[in-house]
């Protein structure tokens, strides 16, 4: 089982945080920063537009010859002293990893930030067992501490203000001065700073995600800013890395092309401060350096998304472009999408996972607008996947019957162009004229989502159409 | 066929007006400002018995009936040089999806891509295609434009109508904020997620109203109804129009959501 | 079946293969064999002083900061100043590197410690692999002669590369390190650093010093 999804109370969750008016102006920022960072930091790589053509073949080429990969991949990390696990779903994959957290001895295992780790909820099942997990990224510690999902994935915490996260702390860090000052963000970074420094010391196992997995050498690739997922997988005897099967890519060639797009599409730097390559545990000429290296490839849904339409959605690098310029994200924040992951990339993924029975408001809520697929660096069509998925309910008769029936309708007029023309100059004389007044409704029965914010402009009375053949064709006739 | 030498196209083309449901049904007038330019510009017009591009269907997943819609349009438009509409999301539907439509249909996916290559967006035929430089038009005052997704980012229109406001004899462009984001419209997403939409043109209209410009103008009246209605419910005197009411000279008509007898300043 | 022979299996029906055709195999073995290289920007392929002065540029744009020293014998007296003026205690670590221990450290009051870090220390030393002109990047080898914990435990990081060692692009440090270890083969950990530890995960404010050093300071040695 996945982790618990509010998904389907899509709707509820989006009014509530259009509601919440410390959810808007955190949401302020993720409309500021982000999208001038990654203009600007495309703007200056001439090679940007072919680099993402370039990314988007790699993973294509990769997701066509996945299994031989694979085992390509396999062969080297045994080759250099690490182990391989695979996982079919979550609940394998939990197994496997807190098999290895007690071989270990495990009390406490910090974590770098890892996507795939909410999706398994591996949090959840080390503490139901006595075990401390430990989220060491800024973002993922507070939202720990707040018991929540990110609501971003690559900023986790940004639903959230300064005020919020000094509460936080002062909840939570009980050994320190009561009267401390916490006021500016910089405060909250060093308290943190000392905190989780001890933790990271401390720890018997790190847990870490991989952006990228390297078949040619058997490497794992994690990219972090704070330096936390480095501390989390050099300083415990035991690393292990959760990936999902799609991470893989050929060569360090191919992962360099796409670490050229990743940082630039996420943060708008030209790399992220630390890209760490690791191969394999500790060697006797180290004098650092975990002594046990476990790679856990969990499938969890990914195998069957090959071969299909949403195949694509599998060269997904997660840099939070697509929810970055999305304008139902800005307008509800990630939480709202009830998921581990937010955002068109979410609207996609999230179905393939947890079924679009559940997930279905996802791909519905978009108005198509294409920013998302404009800035994707692995070039996802993610409107046209989401119509996907909403010809797959449609199929399913999983649209609700009132669109069913209203579309049934429509269409039985617009496929008759003849009756059509009669029907909607009566229709639309009719509503010229009621709305003839104002030139506007402020109601009108049938569209009062429409008019709950907005008037509905009155028609001009007569088609084009009629009055067309009334100058033109009549004429000529 | 007489054909210029330099471009290829047709000196006198033949233009079916794709007039889109919501031109045909709402705001008349729009088309026949689209007839005015495109007749200015040397096409011989004509607007043969159309319903609707499929889009609502399409995007409701219902590919049955979008496809069967789509066959009614490469029936009735196939004949002509080409297919001209004054909406970038419709162009944009029978240009870049109509082919997609038929990807297991040899003899349908050759007529759509045969449809798809010479159908466009209204401004973007009148630059790209018919070398429009400048049009009979003035306009007193300054207007702020909205670049309405589908335009944008499926057919590249962004400088076609702005080339164009640019020679209207009075008119100033004032650039608004954000102007390639969304209004929110997103067809039945309006109505759908209606809180959501609301909050997006919200935003919208807020960036409207900071331009400080007078007039709103759009290519697509769908997001034009949209933030019209917006504006009108938040009581700001803001006029909106298609672009091409402005292009052709053809303002007599009230504004979007106002009446004949309303007075507007 | 085993998970690893199912999601292989699942793997496979997808894709519609069964995993021993030869042609695709053969596909894999060359793209692993010959790994191509791709879109390389233009940006960094440059050479000489054009070169050194693009990573000197690119280095400060990721916030971190740089000097030049003429010879390996003056980086100690080039370190301790460095700390001299940003009052940090003359306090340093370091591995076993050879070009490091060559250094005259005698010559500075700096008191140095040898080793890995247990999380304690204010400053470090390590000397790189290479450096990457086109993004400002500093390629680190794990070793005893460089400690992984270095990069990341000290609140001040001074990393000694070679100008002989700034390579263009990424592509050009991994044919080095493929000469060097083996094609196909990796040392245990590569860092590539590029600017001091950073977080924007507080109202999106960039903040530097979140869990790695606070200051990245790279000494670049012409020879």
């Amino acid at each position: 089982m996945n982790v618990h999804s509010t998904s389907p109370e899509f709707k509820q969750n989006a009014a509530r945080a259009l509601n919440d008016s410390q959810l808007q102006k955190a949401l302020g920022n993720v409309k500021q920063g982000f999208i001038d960072k990654r203009r600007m930091a495309a703007d200056k790589l001439p090679e940007f537009e072919a680099l993402r053509d370039s990314a988007r073949d790699i993973k294509n080429h990769t997701l066509e010859h996945l299994d031989l990969y694979l085992e390509a991949y396999e062969e080297k990390v045994k080759a250099s002293g690490g182990h391989v696990h695979f996982a079919r779903d979550a609940a394998e994959a939990r197994d496997i990893i807190l098999t290895i957290c007690r071989e270990a001895g495990a009390k406490t295992v910090t974590k770098g930030k890892s996507m795939i780790s909410e999706e398994i909820g591996i949090n959840h099942h080390l503490e139901a067992h006595g075990i401390r997990p430990v989220e060491t990224d800024l973002g993922e510690y507070i939202i720990q501490l707040r018991n929540e999902l990110p609501s971003h994935i690559i900023a986790p915490a940004v639903h959230l203000n300064a005020t919020q996260v000094e509460e936080d702390f002062r909840r939570v860090h009980t050994h320190l001065d009561a009267k401390r000052d916490l006021s500016e963000p910089v405060q909250l970074l060093t308290e943190a700073r000392a905190v989780l420094r001890e933790r990271f010391l401390a720890a018997d196992v790190g847990i870490t995600g991989a952006n990228f997995l390297v078949a040619e050498t058997g490497t794992s690739i994690i990219v972090t800013n704070e330096g936390n997922g480095d501390l989390t997988q050099i300083l415990p005897k035991t690393h292990i890395v959760l990936a999902s099967l799609e991470k893989l890519v050929p060569t360090l060639e191919d992962v360099s092309q796409l670490l050229r797009v990743l940082a630039r599409s996420a943060t708008g730097q030209e790399l992220s401060v630390y890209t760490t390559f690791s191969t394999g545990p500790r060697r006797s000429t180290d004098a650092d350096g975990p002594e046990n290296y476990h790679v856990v490839l969990i499938d969890n849904g990914r195998s069957a998304m090959l071969g299909t339409s949403f195949e694509e959605m599998l060269r997904c690098i997660r840099c939070g472009a697509c929810m970055n310029h999305c304008p139902v994200y800005h307008a509800v924040g990630g939480h709202a999408y009830g998921w581990v992951y937010p955002g068109p990339m979410g609207a996609v993924l999230t179905p393939s996972l947890i079924g679009v029975d559940k997930a279905g408001h996802l791909p519905n809520a978009s108005t198509f607008c294409g920013r998302c697929e404009s800035v994707c660096p692995v070039r996802i069509p993610l409107p046209k996947l989401m119509r996907h998925w909403r010809e797959r309910e449609f199929e399913r008769h999983l649209t609700p019957a009132t669109v069913r029936s209203g579309l049934q309708f429509w269409g039985f007029f617009a496929k008759r162009p003849a009756l059509y023309r009669l029907a909607t100059r009566a229709a639309m004389g009719a509503l010229a004229l009621a709305g003839r007044q104002r030139g506007r409704f402020s109601w009108l029965p049938m569209a009062k989502g429409w008019t709950k914010y907005r008037d509905f402009p009155a028609p001009q009375g007569e088609t084009f159409q009629a009055r067309w053949k009334r100058e033109r064709k009549g004429a000529s006739a | 066929m007489n054909v210029q030498p330099s471009s290829g196209r047709p000196v006198k083309p033949r233009v079916g007006l794709f007039v889109t449901c919501l031109v045909d049904l709402m705001r008349p007038s729009v088309g026949f400002a689209a007839v005015k330019l495109l007749e200015d510009a040397g096409c011989i017009v004509d607007a043969p018995v159309q319903t609707c591009c499929g889009q609502p269907a399409y995007n409701s997943g219902d590919r049955g009936t979008t496809r069967d819609l789509a066959m009614q349009v490469i029936n009735a438009f196939h004949g002509y040089d080409y297919v001209v509409a004054p909406s970038g999301s419709c162009a944009g539907m029978i240009k870049a999806h109509y082919p997609e439509l038929f990807e297991e249909d040899p003899n349908w996916r050759a007529k759509a891509d045969a449809l798809a290559i010479k159908t466009y967006e209204l401004t973007s035929f009148l630059v790209d295609v018919m070398k429009v430089t400048k049009v009979d038009a003035s306009f007193d005052g300054s207007v702020t434009y909205h670049d309405s997704c589908s335009g944008l980012r499926e057919l590249k229109v962004r400088n076609q109508p702005r080339k164009l406001l640019a020679s209207v004899d009075g008119l100033t462009l004032v650039e608004m904020k954000d102007s390639d984001v969304c209004c929110g419209f997103g067809g039945t997403f309006a109505v759908k997620y209606s809180d959501i939409s609301g909050a997006i043109v919200d935003a919208k209209a807020k960036n409207i109203e900071a331009a400080e410009a007078p007039t709103l103008l759009a290519g697509d009246l769908g997001c034009l109804m949209n933030m019209a209605g917006k504006l009108s419910r938040d009581g700001k005197p803001i006029q909106v129009r298609h672009v091409a009411e402005v292009l052709a000279g053809m303002t007599d008509d009230p504004p979007i959501g106002v009446a004949k007898a309303e007075t507007v300043k | 079946m085993s998970a690893r022979d199912e999601i292989f299996a699942n793997i496979r029906r997808s894709l519609g293969v069964n995993g021993s055709e030869k042609i695709r195999q053969q596909m894999v073995a060359d793209r692993l064999e010959r790994s191509p290289k791709g879109v390389i920007p233009q940006r960094g392929q440059v050479s000489g002083a054009e070169r050194l002065a693009l990573f000197k540029t690119m280095v400060e744009t990721s916030l971190a900061t740089v000097t030049e020293v003429s010879a390996p014998a003056e980086v100690p007296q080039s370190i301790a100043l460095f700390l001299r003026n940003h009052n940090l205690p003359a306090t340093l670590r370091m591995g076993d590197d050879p070009r490091l221990n060559a250094m005259p450290w005698s010559e500075t009051t700096l008191e140095i410690a040898q080793g890995p870090s247990e999380g304690r220390d204010l400053n470090a030393v390590s000397h790189a692999f290479g450096g990457i002109a086109e993004s400002g990047t500093l390629a680190m080898v794990s070793g005893h002669e460089n400690p992984s914990t270095l990069n990341f435990l000290p609140d001040n990081h001074i990393i000694v590369v070679s100008a002989k060692d700034i390579a263009s692009d990424y592509e050009a440090v991994w044919n080095r390190i493929r000469f060097a270890y083996g094609k196909g083969t990796m040392p245990r950990t590569v860092n590539w650093i590029t600017g001091p530890s950073r977080s924007g995960d507080i109202e999106q404010t960039l903040l530097l010093g979140a869990h790695g050093p606070r200051r990245l300071h790279v000494v670049v040695v012409r020879d």
